[in-house]
């Protein structure tokens, strides 16, 4: 076994209480002494703070940003170089087939671009920056921590500490300096609720998230209420619920092509499986990702195969993610299903433990979002 | 009391066995959403899977630690499934079993046992 690696915060962690477990090659807390529960509903009601510094950062450089931009447009189907300064943009690196390689987040911050990408898929995402950005320098973060502020009063909560994060709306970044340190911020995060992501230097990464956690209002939060929070958001966890084997269209993604990638947009295709993805655009894909409610209180976890009746021989589709709902105070599910099974208030049947049971075809989010737009 | 290493405490009451899971187990699941439990009259042998329990984290089965038939079941813990986290060794006991073979209970821990197998 390879050892783990930790991050900025693991003595911090371990001095809270957390479970420490391996997460995509890192020893990350899936909760601290609250519990999952407590830690989900208090990000819900309050502030909770996350480290996420398994995921991966690069800047992306150019002659100029728009030079980056319009390069990284050939992996994404997504309008980078139509990004304003300031401003940061959900995107997807396609294959050639129109699968998903990998999901990120993409910061025009002024003289380069800030790319944050899964911790799972970080080696590989930087290698085929690497291979395809044409007169880019691809350069790996490796000094800078990355956490997560988010809830209801993160806003109150960083604003006390950082005044200039008061006038930031959803998916704006800034480069703000707290005790000396260059924090990079971004209003954002996986929860559903209004927040804020920050890549902190590693040095400085213990003090800043200690002053958060100094706030009464502020708990310490696991992976395991982030995957309830980001399920209940209707989010996507890659490798799960988008992977190579799904396209943008057939996961919902759609509303992340903007119209200038588009057919008969200025920049139309030019990025990895252009074909399928334009064509399911114009078309409809054959399936859809779909939020889904079972009807008992039992969960349909990820694999649950999922039929059209609870007598048919051949599964429909099948369940990528499931768990409890803290906040919504029951099971909840997202899978792929047939297009003509994808209509809200279908009923459809889960297999759990060998017995058919009812599930019914939902909108997401299953907890509507909470963000400063 | 008498304990199993699939983490059940076993209380002879009367003729019967209250069967339930330690503090111990219900910290390690964590915080639990969901509860099947077999139905009264059941017939169960020694390590039939009896009772589903599912937490934040996964599902995971209670083994029948008797052969035996179910004759009560704590239908409290299916609309509050978090009572096991509050009081697992209490007010969340599972079922009630009728062993057949009460020699059985000899093969299972004591305390004692039990808290040298978990430290």
């Amino acid at each position: 076994m390879t050892d783990l690696l930790t991050t900025p915060l693991h003595a911090l962690h371990v001095e809270l209480g957390a479970r420490m477990v391996p997460f995509a090659g890192w020893e990350m807390p899936v909760q601290y002494t609250a519990g999952v529960m407590k830690e989900h509903l208090h990000t819900r009601a309050r502030a909770g703070l996350f480290d996420v510094s398994h995921m991966g950062q690069v800047l992306l450089r150019g002659p100029e940003v728009r030079t980056a931009a319009l390069a990284l447009e050939t992996l994404v189907p997504v309008d980078v170089a139509g990004l304003k300064e300031g401003r940061q943009r959900y995107a997807l690196f396609t294959g050639d087939d129109g699968g998903i390689l990998d999901d990120l987040m993409v910061a025009n911050r002024g003289d380069h671009l800030f790319v944050v990408v899964n911790a799972a898929c970080r080696d590989r995402d930087i290698a085929h920056m690497t291979r395809h950005l044409d007169g880019v320098t691809v350069e790996p973060v490796t000094d800078r921590a990355l956490l997560a502020l988010q809830g209801p009063e993160a806003g109150a909560v960083m604003a006390a500490i950082a005044p200039e994060v008061a006038g930031m709306r959803f998916m704006d970044v800034a480069t703000v300096t707290v005790d000396g340190a260059d924090l990079w911020i971004s209003r954002s995060g996986y929860t559903g609720e209004d927040g804020f992501e920050v890549s902190v230097p590693d040095t400085a990464a213990e003090a800043f998230a200690r002053r958060l956690l100094a706030d009464e209002r502020v708990a310490p939060i696991g992976l395991g209420a982030r995957d309830s929070l980001r399920l209940e958001a209707g989010l996507c966890l890659y490798g799960h619920d988008i992977d190579t084997t799904t396209s943008p269209v057939e996961a919902g993604l759609a509303w992340a092509i903007q119209k200038v990638r588009r057919t008969g947009g200025e920049r139309a295709g030019g990025f990895p499986g252009a074909d399928r993805i334009l064509r399911e655009i114009a078309d409809g894909p054959a399936r859809l990702r779909t939020g889904l409610l079972p009807e008992t209180r039992a969960p349909m976890r990820e694999g649950t195969r999922l039929f059209a009746t609870e007598d048919a021989v051949e599964p429909v589709g099948r369940v990528t993610s499931g768990a409890f709902g803290p906040t919504l105070g029951g099971p909840m599910s997202m899978g792929y299903v047939p297009v003509d099974l994808a209509a809200p208030g279908t009923t459809l049947y889960g297999e759990v433990r060998g017995r058919r049971m009812p599930v019914r075809t939902a909108p997401l989010p299953f907890v509507a979002a909470n963000f400063k737009r | 009391m008498k304990y199993t290493e699939e983490h059940e405490w076993l209380r002879p009451e009367d003729d019967v066995i209250v069967v339930g899971i330690t503090e111990h187990a219900a910290e390690q699941l964590g915080d639990i959403v969901f509860i099947e439990l077999p139905e009264v009259g059941t017939e169960v042998a020694k390590d039939d899977e009896c009772v589903v329990i599912e937490s934040v984290k996964a599902a995971s089965d209670i083994l029948a630690p008797l052969d035996g038939e179910i004759v009560e079941v704590n239908d409290a813990l299916v609309d509050n499934p978090a009572l096991v986290n509050d009081d697992p060794t209490g007010d969340a006991w599972f079922f009630k079993i009728k062993p057949s073979d009460i020699k059985q209970m000899d093969d299972y821990m004591t305390e004692e046992e039990y808290t040298d197998m978990i430290s």
